[in-house]
């Protein structure tokens, strides 16, 4: 009898939770859905209505592929260079910081040495600093390294320089993502059989054998989740693309000089969107899970 | 192209140098020839190297900007309190701290709150039911704020004459109301109420997730004991459920506080920081690069130091109280 109450109590539960659910979700959605929409419409129907008119009456819609016409028009918002542009930011930055991260969570992990508690509460402590506190001077130090590297014969002209390229994102992006990247790693290796450690110790292998052959297979699934959390992080990044990848329009860039001019109907924009969210989404649905495994793992970005 | 045989170049080139890196290191040190030395330094094979690129682009970087701060705006003289005497004279600056405060108020506990609740909402709900429902509110981590804030200013757009393309006054319409530039009202910080928004769409799903994470946690018999009891489903929630996954709580609520505090990119997307939503993100980005004045920059971003430093200070003391659990 008692159970029996405590059922139809969990049913009705269930059935307030699943309506307030399916509320929040339908909120939730209609910005994403809205962008779906409009990037498929023409320009005179995005003007003169909403995108939700389309979804409701969706026979007699002019839909259009337009939009996506003019955002890869190469004369125009040439949006193709910019997504090839955000892979070569995206893929170096979120793969370069890992190797580092890996043996200096090593270290911290396995190593006993002086010092060591001082050093780690200071990676700690940077997690939560401002990268705008850091980006006027790292910006001033790339303009002294060109200068200096004017001075190297043959490269007079300054072909050769850091400011605005590639290489400059990537040190940047690396560099801001390490204290936390360290952070991860060493959690996750601090739960790994340090008896397996001690035995190989035993064995004679040195502490770069035991890194190579038995840490780094071990902790594939959190290098693998800090991977998707850094590289979701570049690819969505605006603020180090813009300052110290300028000479590379990015997606972000791209979006926001769109956003800056939709008097030429949102659909434009939209398509633009659309088309910087399918990589981020797709890695997102296909490796949720490591995904989820990494926030819970601790982060503080 | 070129983009993509760069990128290719690096990632196969990169962790090659990186562990050639590391080896040598540790052949040098390992050839050393006092075995006491050699057990110094053996460990700083494996840190010096992170030690050293944080050093140069975080520690460094950040001490040069806190001197610059005092410094004025090509960086030439030193000037004193100039730059922060002049900040707290202008009253759009007094504003910007105004919003800052403000978002710190409202967008942690919001979207600790909304997690909260969408994390035992979905908890007693069946398998697919409860994956759909997360993935939805999960989905907008993925998207950058500048998509975000292009898709969230089309929600919010205005028309003066003609229909409302923009859900929210399609909305305020349908109710009879009259249509509003919502983005530029800045009544009642309405328009900064209405980016955060955006903000709280964005990072519900990662509070959502860590909490949810921590409520399956929750030794079922804790709950159970509690129902025999009779507790309510309330007095289970608050007395029971909610001290054990305090912590988590907290610290969700530091990540966002932390993230809200130097808050960029959607407000720049949204409106520039114009209408009166600036923040010191923003107000830093403007002082640099279109002002050009670096001494102002610089103040701007030592305040933004000095807010969190508290929690800098806090975070180390968590983690030194954890290694002593350990």
């Amino acid at each position: 009898m008692k159970e029996n109450a405590f059922l139809t109590k969990l049913r009705g539960w269930r059935l307030g939770a699943t309506i307030t659910m399916l509320v929040v979700v339908v909120i939730w959605a209609l910005p994403t859905v809205g962008l779906l929409v409009t990037a498929f419409r023409s320009r005179d129907d995005s003007i003169s209505s909403g995108w939700w008119t389309a979804i409701l009456d969706p026979l007699h819609q002019n839909w259009s592929l337009e939009s996506f016409k003019t955002v890869f028009d190469p004369q125009y918002w040439d949006i193709g260079t910019s997504f090839f542009n955000t892979i070569a930011v995206a893929v170096p930055a979120t793969i370069l910081p890992i190797t580092f991260a890996a043996f200096a969570a090593y270290g911290f992990t396995f190593l006993e040495f002086k010092g060591k508690e001082v050093w780690f509460s200071l990676i700690i402590g940077l997690m939560v600093v401002p990268m705008q506190a850091a980006i006027v001077a790292v910006l001033q130090m790339f303009v002294a390294l060109d200068q200096w590297l004017l001075t190297i014969p043959g490269n007079e002209y300054g072909d050769f320089h850091l400011s605005g390229e590639y290489p400059a994102g990537w040190v940047v992006h690396s560099a801001f993502a390490m204290p936390l990247a360290v952070y991860i790693l060493r959690n996750y290796m601090m739960t790994l059989p340090t008896a397996l450690i001690e035995a190989a110790r035993i064995d004679g292998a040195s502490h770069f054998q035991i890194f190579w052959r038995l840490i780094i297979p071990m902790s594939v699934p959190a290098l693998a989740s800090f991977a998707i959390f850094q590289f979701l992080w570049v690819w969505n990044d605006y603020f180090v693309a813009f300052m110290f990848v300028g000479n590379h329009n990015v997606l972000t860039y791209t979006i926001l000089s769109m956003l800056g001019q939709h008097g030429e109907g949102w659909q434009v924009v939209m398509a633009g969107c659309l088309i910087s969210v399918i990589i981020p989404l797709t890695v997102f649905f296909s490796l949720q899970r490591y995904f989820v495994r990494g926030l819970t793992a601790g982060s503080v970005k | 192209m070129d983009a993509i045989l760069t990128a290719i170049a690096a990632v196969v080139l990169g962790p090659l140098a990186t562990f050639a890196l590391y080896y040598v290191g540790n052949f040098i040190v390992s050839h050393l020839p006092s075995n006491k030395v050699r057990k110094a330094l053996g460990p700083y094979v494996f840190i010096a190297p992170v030690l050293a690129l944080v050093g140069l682009f975080l520690v460094y970087p950040t001490i040069q900007t806190m001197i610059f701060a005092f410094m004025n705006e090509d960086s030439t003289e030193f000037v004193g309190f100039r730059n922060f005497n002049k900040l707290f004279a202008d009253a759009n600056f007094l504003q910007t701290i105004f919003n800052n405060v403000l978002w710190i108020a409202v967008v942690p506990i919001v979207t600790v709150v909304l997690g909260l609740l969408i994390a035992t909402l979905t908890d007693k709900l069946g398998p697919i039911r409860e994956r759909v429902f997360k993935s939805i509110v999960f989905m907008p981590m993925a998207i950058s704020f500048v998509a975000a804030s292009s898709v969230w200013r089309l929600s919010y757009s205005w028309n003066s004459n003609g229909p409302q393309i923009g859900i929210l006054n399609a909305v305020v319409q349908a109710f009879g109301g009259t249509p509003v530039a919502w983005l530029q009202n800045e009544s009642f910080s309405i328009n900064s109420l209405l980016i955060m928004v955006v903000v709280v769409w964005a990072n519900a799903g990662f509070a959502m997730t860590l909490l949810s994470a921590a409520i399956k946690a929750v030794p079922e018999e804790t709950v159970e004991a509690a129902a025999i009891d009779g507790a309510t489903g309330w007095q289970s929630f608050f007395q029971i459920v909610l001290p054990q996954i305090w912590g988590t709580a907290v610290s969700v609520f530091i990540t966002v506080l932390i993230s809200t505090m130097k808050i960029f990119d959607v407000i720049w997307g949204m409106t520039g920081g114009n209408f009166h939503t600036n923040v010191l993100g923003v107000d830093f980005f403007r002082q640099y690069f279109v002002y050009n004045n670096t001494g102002k920059a610089a103040a701007v971003v030592l305040l933004l130091m000095i807010a969190i430093i508290p929690i800098m200070i806090y975070q180390v003391r968590t983690y030194r109280k954890q290694e002593e659990i350990r």
